[in-house]
């Protein structure tokens, strides 16, 4: 560890001399906008500028849909940005395959990528034909159930420790009043709550079997058909949550107006926001008490190949820059989410994230699936998940022939 | 009676050229663009191009997902509910008001600008204001029932079955301003002494509306249609604002899944399939349409 | 029927050129009749309906979070407070740049005055061409261009990307107005094309005897006759160039991004608490534009400007 971290911190300090000479702008392009996001990317601003260069903010709001089709454009269009926000995975590999990218595999050699970052599974998501094309800044898990003491208490009854004591619980907080489950509109909240059961139902090899040998017959087979009962459980529990927006939901657990939600760390600070305390206002269930695995997907950022010289050196001084110790506590502090090397220390984070570090230490993770599934199967599954879960006729026979179908034609 | 009238000129290339050469942008813009980009985006609807287009053909393997898919169809569906009720509304709201507002009425400014201010504000925002008002737990539902009536039920977003008709109310908001302007643009057209004569004539006010004004703004009624079945068929932001096509996929729009295909699931070719099956639909009804109405008539 | 409607064209095309932008007919009547109450409540509900949003909109946006949180939509805030209306404009943050939609008015400005300039005149000239100095294929052009206002502008980024990469102006301003005018088009020339075929004819022809040439009609006579579409136009060209998101961002670089940009941004922001009061007052203000231009440019909509000069 303490090798590791000093080589880390010699790699930073040796780049600061050499970039200061060479004061550049470099646009980021991101789509960071909320409160603690933007103030996240202050953090990578201020060390990047630190270093003497210009760091130009490219902010655009709604990842999908809206911000994607810009970076494509800009980048095809033979007008790219220095840097941009990506999630890794398997989203640029074709303009990686495209050569409009940039090899980043010098500054991860000298900087010792492969050895400093963890999980490596973030790094191998990087990585295309050996090379590596992206610096992962952080790491985003799924696997959470938040619950709200106050509404459990309300309906008089223990606060679950697991995923069943959890829908046997469902009755007794909907006689309070209670939505049991929150589960908001937007499409991908019904999908990540599925892969997420599935997870703690299935297990870690049933998910690899399904999402990363796309193997259609387990997919169509008896363990997934209990994870689908699990998900007709959700459903009946998530009736009458009637919002959208993925923190709308959390916003009635933490009124205690639902009981729970299942939702990725990001809602922590959404509880933070509201001032609550884990464990006083709030319980966290990792892998939802049942199988305490996380998954690690994230955020990273990617560096189309430029022709101006000195921006390219800017570029490897903002990929070194992101890995640098410092930046990665002060960046995922604010973002809520856990830094990409295990040698630094979160000495600030609150008790879920230590439960999350705890889990990550021990080596517990799995692959996200958006590492594991091309973009077109995830939204394919998500139509299907926003349906069964709005649809109260489709029954989960079903919707588990369809999910088969899904991961039949999985590429 | 445009320049073929000039018999004189020597070639029949020169003939009538300052209109060639003033429609020089505009046949760049219909070959260039809309039939080039239209042909280039069939082409690589039959292709499996992802986030990139490339030339990788699959034939039909595009079609055959996209019929097979859920969401499409009920796309579909609710694009035929939302577009007949949209033309029909619009039409008659918006000509209702254009009539009224052509009665040298006072403060017309005012109540043009009133019909008119939604069209200035963004679908993003029509559909976040309407989702509030519709919203059962403190828009219109809750007011009526704190006002005594505690059984009155009336959630459209939350209810599958008239989802769509939800979001009619918030689209017809937004547009039917328009309408009532390009109509009332359209009234204005008419001579004075038209209505003069209908009145000495002794024909009633409806009648005359009716049977000569309508009948003299067919062309702006065109227009009007023309605009408003774009519109429709076009329609995402404000489904995106105001239901994200929830609850479930009962408000799905066919533009919409082209978007999600394209970009967010990053399947160009699903993507462009769709947009091809929307275009074939439009073509074959526009096509053979504008054929008989800017082919067939001659005029000036 | 028909045979009642006559039209004089002699006198109308004198007078057409040098008409007045006046109401011609008489005072509207100030009694209190049936049809006057008829007529002005009808109005009035409509007007309510139509008001009603703006209502909500406006309150919303003169209260605080809290209030906002506790309550009805339509009650009216108990502590005013015009804190979200500067925040909108002045402090809200996109990305690192927290200075609020102010950041990108100027540049909305600079976009949405050329290409409405350049896209109407194109259109209306091309309308024109249309209607009155038809020539072989012209029906051709024009029903691609028909068919084109149906396909969705998504569907057209990468072919653009690439016709205007190479051209060399992709990410110029140039570029942009050369696309807020294609995308104009199909409907533009249509509203014009429409609108200048239902003028009488007669008053072509009388110009064309007179030996007037193709822009001296097109400025001296279809131009001053025609001030109610150009308003049409213009609302629909500023309001769709104004709000305009996508192309803003997809065609330009970071330095000409239009104000929805930010109001994208604002409206938008997935995570984090929604500040609906915020939200509300970005919208409004970012409508505030094109609302003026309407309330202005409505004083060209008055009876008689074609019409009424023919009765000379």
């Amino acid at each position: 560890m303490k090798i590791r971290s000093m080589a880390a911190i010699l790699a930073a300090t040796v780049v600061l001399p050499f970039a200061a000479a060479n004061a550049t702008d470099l646009e980021v392009t991101h789509w960071w906008t909320s409160g603690g996001e933007a103030a996240a990317v202050a953090e990578l601003a201020k060390a990047f500028d630190a270093t003497g260069n210009k760091w130009v903010d490219g902010a655009i709001a709604g990842s999908g849909g809206t911000a994607r089709p810009i970076m494509v454009s800009r980048i095809t269009g033979g007008d790219p940005m220095g840097a941009t926000q990506f999630n890794h995975g398997r989203q640029a590999e074709e303009l990686v395959e495209a050569g409009l990218m940039r090899d980043l595999t010098d500054v991860a050699t000298k900087e010792k990528w492969k050895e400093i970052i963890k999980p490596a599974s973030l790094l191998d998501s990087c990585t295309i034909d050996g090379k590596i094309y992206c610096a992962p800044v952080n790491i985003h898990s799924w696997q959470w159930l938040w619950l709200s003491n106050a509404a459990f208490e309300k309906a008089g009854v223990a606060v679950p420790k697991n995923w069943d004591e959890f829908v046997a619980a469902g009755p007794a907080l909907e006689k309070a009043g209670i939505v049991p489950l929150a589960v908001g509109g937007q499409p991908w909240q019904a999908a990540g709550a599925f892969d997420v059961l599935m997870v703690a139902i299935a297990g870690k090899d049933t998910y690899y079997k399904v999402f990363k040998d796309k193997d259609e017959d387990v997919a169509a087979g008896a363990e997934i058909a209990k994870v689908f009962k699990a998900a007709d459980d959700a459903r009946r529990m998530s009736k009458g949550t009637n919002v959208q927006d993925w923190n709308q939901a959390t916003n009635m657990v933490i009124t205690g107006k639902a009981g729970g939600q299942i939702m990725g760390d990001w809602a922590q600070g959404e509880f933070a926001l509201a001032g609550q305390t884990a464990g006083k206002d709030y319980t966290c269930l990792p892998g939802l008490g049942v199988n305490e695995v996380i998954s690690t997907g994230g955020d990273a950022f990617y560096f189309p190949l430029l022709k101006d010289e000195e921006k390219s050196k800017a570029q490897e001084v903002l990929a070194s820059t992101l890995l640098a110790p410092a930046t990665q506590v002060a960046f995922n502090l604010k973002k809520g989410s856990l830094p990409v090397r295990g040698d630094v220390d979160l000495a600030a984070a609150n008790d879920c994230m230590k439960k999350g570090l705890d889990i990550l230490a021990k080596g517990n993770v799995i692959e996200g699936t958006d590492q594991l599934l091309s973009a077109d199967s995830q939204k394919q599954k998500e139509d299907l998940f926003s349906e069964f879960f709005a649809n109260p006729s489709m029954t989960p026979e079903d919707a588990q022939k369809r999910f088969a179908d899904i991961i039949a034609s999985a590429e | 009676m445009t320049g073929q009238a000039h018999t004189g000129r020597p070639s029949k290339l020169l003939r009538n050229l300052s209109s060639k050469i003033a429609s020089i942008p505009m046949m760049l813009t219909a070959v260039v663009i809309f039939l080039g980009g239209t042909v280039w985006t069939v082409v690589y609807s039959f292709t499996n191009s992802k986030l990139l287009p490339r030339a990788k053909f699959v034939g039909l393997d595009q079609y055959e997902r996209l019929w097979d898919a859920p969401r499409w169809i009920v796309s579909i569906q609710n694009l035929a509910i939302y577009g007949i009720f949209t033309l029909i509304f619009s039409l008659v709201i918006g000509f209702l008001l254009a009539a009224l507002m052509d009665q040298k009425i006072r403060f017309e400014n005012t109540f043009r600008t009133i019909f008119l201010y939604p069209f200035a504000l963004s679908f993003i925002v029509t559909g976040l204001v309407w989702q509030w008002i519709l919203n059962p737990e403190f828009g219109v539902q809750s007011v009526v029932r704190s006002l005594g009536w505690e059984s009155f039920t009336f959630d459209p977003l939350y209810n599958s079955d008239i989802v769509i008709y939800g979001v009619l109310i918030a689209g017809l908001w937004q547009g039917t301003g328009l309408v009532m302007c390009l109509l009332l643009a359209g009234l204005r057209g008419i001579d004075e002494d038209i209505w003069k004569a209908a009145r000495v004539d002794g024909i009633p006010m409806w009648k005359t509306y009716l049977f000569i004004v309508i009948p003299m703004m067919r062309p702006v009624f065109i227009t009007t249609l023309v605009i408003i079945a774009s519109g429709i068929v076009k329609v995402y932001d404000l489904v995106v604002a105001q239901t994200s096509g929830g609850p479930g996929i009962s408000s799905e729009v066919p533009a919409k899944y082209v978007y999600d295909y394209m970009f967010q699931a990053q399947n160009l070719g699903q993507g462009f399939a769709a947009s091809t099956m929307m275009l074939v639909t439009v073509a074959i009804i526009i096509v053979p349409w504008a054929y008989l109405e800017f082919g067939g008539r001659k005029r000036g | 029927m028909a045979d009642t409607v006559s039209i004089k064209p002699g006198p109308a095309l004198a007078a057409a050129t040098k008409a007045g932008i006046e109401p011609r007919g008489a005072k509207p009547r100030r009694t209190l009749s049936g049809r006057n109450i008829m007529l002005y409540g009808t109005l009035a509900v409509a007007a309510l309906y139509y008001l009603l949003p703006l209502y909500v909109m406006v309150v919303t946006s003169l209260k605080g979070m809290p209030e906002i949180r506790l309550g009805n939509i339509f009650s009216p805030p108990l502590e005013v407070t015009f804190e979200p209306w500067a925040k909108a404009w002045a402090t809200a943050c996109t990305g690192l740049n927290c200075d609020g939609l102010s950041r990108g008015f100027w540049n909305s400005v600079r976009i949405t005055v050329p290409s409405t300039l350049i896209s109407i005149l194109v259109a209306s000239v091309n309308g024109y061409a249309l209607a009155n100095w038809k020539f072989k294929g012209a029906d051709l052009f024009f029903t691609i261009l028909i068919v084109g206002a149906f396909i969705p502008y998504q569907v057209m980024i990468y072919p653009i990307v690439i016709v205007l990469r190479e051209m060399g102006i992709y990410g110029t301003l140039t570029g942009l107005i050369i696309v807020h005018t294609i995308f104009g088009m199909p409907i533009l020339t249509l509203l014009f094309r429409n609108y200048f075929s239902s003028l009488p004819e007669e008053l072509f022809k009388a110009a064309r005897i007179d030996g007037a040439g193709f822009w001296q009609i097109y400025f001296r006579i279809m131009l001053p006759m025609s001030l109610p579409i150009f308003v049409v136009a213009m609302i629909l060209q500023i309001t769709g160039i104004w709000n305009d998101f996508l192309f803003g961002v997809v065609f330009t670089r970071p330095e000409y991004y239009p104000m929805t940009v930010q109001l994208n941004n604002i409206v938008n922001s997935v995570q984090g608490v929604k500040e609906y009061n915020v939200n509300m007052a970005a919208t409004l203000l970012t409508g505030a534009v094109p609302l003026f231009v309407y309330f202005v440019s409505g004083r060209l909509f008055v009876r008689g400007i074609a019409a009424g000069a023919v009765k000379g």
